[in-house]
C-alpha cells in the first residue's frame, strides 16, 4: 500500500466520522440546541478562541496539571526508589499501595471536599495523589528490573555508592520510569477534567463543559472537548515520544 | 602492570534447602604474572565459582587468594571481569563511554579518559563503531567492547568467564586470536574459563582440568607449543588429545585406536 | 525451601505491621481531631459498614456499580474485539480505523459526562454510555495491536502444518494476541471502573457506590464515604488477584510471553 493511499485512507476515515456527525446532527431527531452540525462547533471554538476564554480555560487547567504531577512525580520516584533498593520498605508498603492502586481517585473527591474545601488546593493534591500510585509501583519495578550484572560490572569497575545510583540504577530503570510518568500524566489529565467539574473552581477546561451544560451550549462543550483530546495526543507525542526517543529508544531497551 | 595470583586451598560450601553443597574443594594453584591461565571443565565443576571468588563477588569458605601478593580485599578495583553475557553492557551508553566507565570511576578527567579509552577500542579494531549504542552492534562487537572496558582502567588481572561461549564458531576464532594478540600487546596476567578444550590448547601457557561434584582440581597441565599457535598442527592436536583424556571425556588413545 | 518460608513470612508480618501502623495512625489522628463526622474513628467506620451490610443498602449499590461495568464492558468488548481484530489483518481497516481511534483515544471519558446527560437525560443510559466509552479505547487499540504483534513465521509454521482458516484463527492468531488482549481488558476494566464511579458522581443514576459517596458529602459524613472507599479498594484487589492474576498465570505467564499494555 502506497503512502498516497493510506493518507486517502486516513482522509476518508476523517470525512466518514464527519459525515456521519453532520448527519446526526442535522436528522437524528434532536434539536441543534443539542446535536449541533460542525459548522457551530467550529464558530463556538473560534468564538471561544477570540474572546480568550478558552486561553485562560487551558492555562488554569495546565497549571493545575503541572502541579499535581510534578508532586506525583516527586512522591511516586522517591517512594518506588525505596520500595526498589530495600526489602524491607518494599515488605511494608506494596501491601498498601497495592490496595489502594486500583481505588479510582474520582472516588477520594468527595473526602477531599469534606476536608479540604472546594477549590484549587484539593483539586491538585488529589490530581497528585491519585496519579502517584502508578508511578511509584512502575519507579518499583524499574529498579527490580536492573540486570545484576551491570551492578557487578560496575562494582568491579570500581563504582561507589553514589556513582551506582547515578550512573546504573537511574539509567537501568528509565524504561519502566517513562511507562509510569506516563501512564501517571495520563492519569493525571483524566481525574483533573472531571475533578474540575466536581470541585467547583472557577476556571478549567471541565469547567468549561459543565458551564456550558447549563445554558445547553452543546457546541462550547464539543469544542472544548475536541480540544481536550487534542491536548492529550500533544501531552503524549510532543513531550513523552521525544524523550523516550532521546533516551531508551536510541539505547534499544523500549520494549521492556 | 601484572599482577600473579596464589590461591591457597579454597573451598566454597553454599546451602541450599536440601542441605549444603560443595561447589570448590580445596583448589590450590598459582598464576604467574602476565601467564595465561585456563580453566576447562563440565559445568557444575566450580570454574565460574573459582572466578566469582577470583573477582570477589564470593567469600571463600576456608583458604585465601592473594592478587599482587595483597590478600583480596573489599576493593575489586585491581581486577577486569569480562562475563559471558552480552547484556553485561550498559545499553544507555556508547561504545566508548562504557570503556570509559572504569576510569571515571577514578576520576580521570574528561579528555584524557577519552583518549585512552579510544587506545583500546583501537586494540579491539572497533574505531568505526565507538560512538555506536551497545544494541545495534553484533554479539562478538558487544564482547571486545566488554574486553576494552575491562582493560582500560588498567587492572593487574584480567578475568574471563566463558566470554565468546554465546557466539558462533567463526566469531569465535577470530576473537581467539583477538585475545592472543591483547594478551601479547598488554601483558596482563589472564585467568580465562572455558569448556572448549581446543580454546583452552590455543589460549593457554598453563591449563587447569577441573572435575564435578565436588569441584576439585584434576590436574594442572602446561601448554609448551610456541604461539603463535596453529590449531591444526599435529602437536597442537596431540595435546588437545591428551587433554580431552585428562578430562575423562575421551577413552585413552589406545582403545580409541582398538576401536 | 525453610529459608524462602522464612524470607517470605518475615515479608508478610512486615506488611500487616505498616498496616497496623497506618490504622493506628489514623485512630489517634482521629482521636485528637475536634470532628468525629469529618475524620471518624475506626470503631465508627467499622459500625458503619457493619450497619450498610447489613441494611442491604451496600449490597444493593455495589451489585448496581458492578452491574454497569460488566454490562459496559460487554458492549465496549463487543464492538472492539472485532473490529480490533480486523484492523490487525487488514491494511484497509488499519487506516481507517486508526486515526478515528487516536483522536477519540486520548479524550477522558468523564468530560462526555455533561453532553451525555443532555442527550440521554441524567440516570443509568448517560453513566453506562461513559463506562461503554472509558472501556472501549483501550481495548481496541490493544486486540489491534496484539494481532499485528503475531510473528509470521506462527502462521507461517501453521499454514505449512495444513491449519486451514478457522483454526489459523483459533490456535495460532488468537493464543498469540492473548498478551495484549488480557493487558488491554485489564486497562479497559480499570478505566471502566473509573467511569463508573465518575459517572455515577455526576449523571446521579439511583443506586452506585459513586452515588453513596458523592450523597455522604451534604450529610459530612466521612465514615460512608471511607466504608465505601474500603470496599471500592476491596473488589479492586479482588478482581485484580482472583480474575486477570489467576487469567495470567493460565495462559501468558506459563508460555513466558507476559507483556506490558499500551495506553
Amino acid at each position: 500500500m502506497s503512502r498516497i493511499t493510506s493518507i486517502c485512507i486516513t482522509l476518508l476515515a476523517i470525512l466518514c466520522l464527519a459525515a456521519a456527525w453532520e448527519a446526526f446532527a442535522r436528522f437524528g431527531g434532536y434539536t441543534p440546541k443539542l446535536t449541533p452540525t460542525l459548522s457551530m462547533i467550529g464558530a463556538a471554538l473560534v468564538r471561544i478562541a477570540a474572546n480568550g476564554v478558552l486561553w485562560t480555560a487551558i492555562l488554569a487547567t495546565l497549571n493545575r496539571l503541572l502541579l499535581g504531577f510534578a508532586m506525583a512525580a516527586a512522591i511516586g520516584l522517591l517512594i518506588g526508589g525505596l520500595m526498589g533498593r530495600k526489602q524491607w520498605i518494599e515488605d511494608m508498603l506494596l501491601p498498601i499501595v497495592s490496595f489502594v492502586y486500583p481505588i479510582p481517585g474520582l472516588a477520594y473527591a468527595p473526602l477531599f471536599i469534606l476536608w479540604f474545601g472546594l477549590g484549587d488546593v484539593p483539586t491538585i493534591l488529589l490530581v497528585g495523589i491519585s496519579s502517584c500510585v502508578v508511578i511509584i509501583l512502575n519507579t518499583w519495578k524499574g529498579v527490580k528490573s536492573i540486570k545484576p550484572i551491570w551492578l557487578r560490572s560496575a562494582e568491579v569497575m570500581g563504582a561507589g555508592d553514589r556513582e551506582m545510583l547515578h550512573h546504573i540504577v537511574l539509567p537501568g530503570a528509565l524504561p519502566y520510569v517513562m511507562v509510569g510518568l506516563r501512564l501517571g500524566l495520563a492519569n493525571a489529565w483524566r481525574i483533573l477534567i472531571a475533578v474540575e467539574m466536581l470541585m467547583s473552581v472557577q476556571s478549567g477546561l471541565g469547567w468549561l463543559i459543565f458551564g456550558a451544560q447549563t445554558f445547553l451550549n452543546t457546541d462550547v462543550m464539543l469544542a472544548t472537548i475536541a480540544v481536550i483530546g487534542l491536548i492529550g495526543v500533544l501531552l503524549e507525542t510532543q513531550v513523552f515520544e521525544r524523550i523516550e526517543r532521546a533516551t531508551i529508544v536510541r539505547w534499544g531497551m523500549a520494549a521492556a | 602492570m601484572a599482577d600473579g595470583i596464589e590461591v591457597r586451598g579454597v573451598t566454597f560450601e553454599y546451602s541450599t534447602g536440601l542441605g549444603s553443597v560443595l561447589a570448590v574443594k580445596d583448589a590450590s594453584f598459582t598464576v604467574a604474572p602476565s601467564e595465561f591461565l585456563c580453566i576447562v571443565g563440565p559445568s557444575g565443576c566450580g570454574k565460574t565459582t573459582i572466578l566469582n571468588m577470583l573477582a570477589g563477588f564470593l567469600a571463600p569458605t576456608r583458604g585465601e587468594i592473594l592478587i599482587g601478593g595483597k590478600p583480596l580485599g573489599k576493593a575489586k578495583t585491581d581486577r577486569g571481569v569480562v562475563f559471558q553475557d552480552f547484556a553485561q553492557l550498559f545499553p544507555w551508553r556508547t561504545a566508548l563511554a562504557n570503556v570509559e566507565f572504569g576510569l571515571e570511576m577514578r576520576g580521570v578527567g574528561k579528555a584524557e579518559r577519552r583518549a585512552t579509552a579510544m587506545e583500546y577500542i583501537r586494540l579491539v579494531g572497533l574505531e568505526k563503531f565507538s560512538s555506536t549504542y551497545p544494541h545495534q552492534l553484533s554479539g562478538g562487537m558487544q564482547q571486545r567492547v566488554a574486553i576494552a572496558r575491562a582493560l582500560a582502567y588498567n587492572p593487574g588481572v584480567l578475568l574471563m568467564d566463558e566470554p565468546f561461549a554465546a557466539l558462533d564458531a567463526m566469531t569465535r576464532d577470530d576473537m581467539q586470536g583477538l585475545v592472543a594478540s591483547v594478551w601479547a600487546a598488554t601483558k596482563k596476567t589472564i585467568v580465562y574459563i572455558t569448556h572448549n578444550v581446543a580454546e583452552a590448547v590455543y589460549l593457554g601457557d598453563k591449563v587447569i582440568v577441573m572435575a564435578a561434584h565436588p569441584g576439585t582440581i584434576r590436574q594442572e597441565i602446561r601448554i609448551p607449543l610456541a604461539r603463535p599457535r596453529d590449531p591444526l598442527s599435529d602437536e597442537f592436536i596431540a595435546t588437545q588429545r591428551h587433554l580431552l583424556t585428562v578430562l575423562g571425556a575421551r577413552k585413552p588413545p589406545a582403545r580409541a585406536a582398538a576401536e | 525451601m525453610s529459608r524462602t518460608r522464612r524470607i517470605r513470612s518475615a515479608g508478610l508480618i512486615r506488611g500487616v505491621l505498616a498496616v497496623l501502623i497506618c490504622l493506628a495512625l489514623w485512630e489517634m489522628f482521629a482521636r485528637t481531631s475536634r470532628s468525629t463526622s469529618l475524620t471518624p474513628p475506626l470503631e465508627l467506620i467499622g459500625q458503619t459498614l457493619a450497619g450498610m451490610l447489613v441494611d442491604g443498602t451496600l449490597l444493593i449499590n455495589t451489585l448496581h456499580t458492578l452491574g454497569r461495568v460488566l454490562l459496559g464492558f460487554c458492549i465496549a468488548a463487543l464492538i472492539a474485539v472485532p473490529l480490533g481484530i480486523l484492523m490487525g489483518r487488514s491494511r484497509f481497516a488499519e487506516r481507517f480505523f486508526l486515526p478515528v481511534v487516536s483522536v477519540l483515544l486520548p479524550i477522558p471519558s468523564l468530560a462526555w459526562v455533561p453532553l451525555f446527560t443532555l442527550w440521554f437525560g441524567i440516570g443509568n443510559t448517560a453513566t453506562i454510555c461513559v463506562v461503554v466509552y472509558a472501556a472501549f479505547f483501550p481495548l481496541i487499540y490493544n486486540v489491534w495491536a496484539g494481532v499485528r504483534s503475531v510473528l509470521p513465521i506462527w502462521t507461517r509454521a501453521a499454514t505449512v502444518m495444513g491449519a486451514g482458516r478457522w483454526a489459523l484463527w483459533r490456535k495460532v492468531v488468537w493464543p498469540a494476541s492473548l498478551p495484549y488482549v488480557i493487558a488491554g481488558t485489564r486497562l479497559s476494566v480499570g478505566r471502566a471502573w473509573i467511569g463508573v464511579i465518575g459517572g455515577e458522581m455526576l449523571a446521579s443514576p439511583t443506586f452506585g457506590l459513586g452515588q453513596i459517596i458523592f450523597n455522604a458529602k451534604e450529610f459530612l459524613n466521612a465514615s460512608v464515604m471511607l466504608s465505601v472507599l474500603v470496599v471500592i479498594g476491596l473488589i479492586g484487589v479482588i478482581t485484580e488477584r482472583f480474575i486477570f492474576n489467576a487469567l495470567e498465570e493460565a495462559t501468558i505467564r506459563k508460555w513466558g510471553m507476559a507483556a506490558s499494555a499500551r495506553r
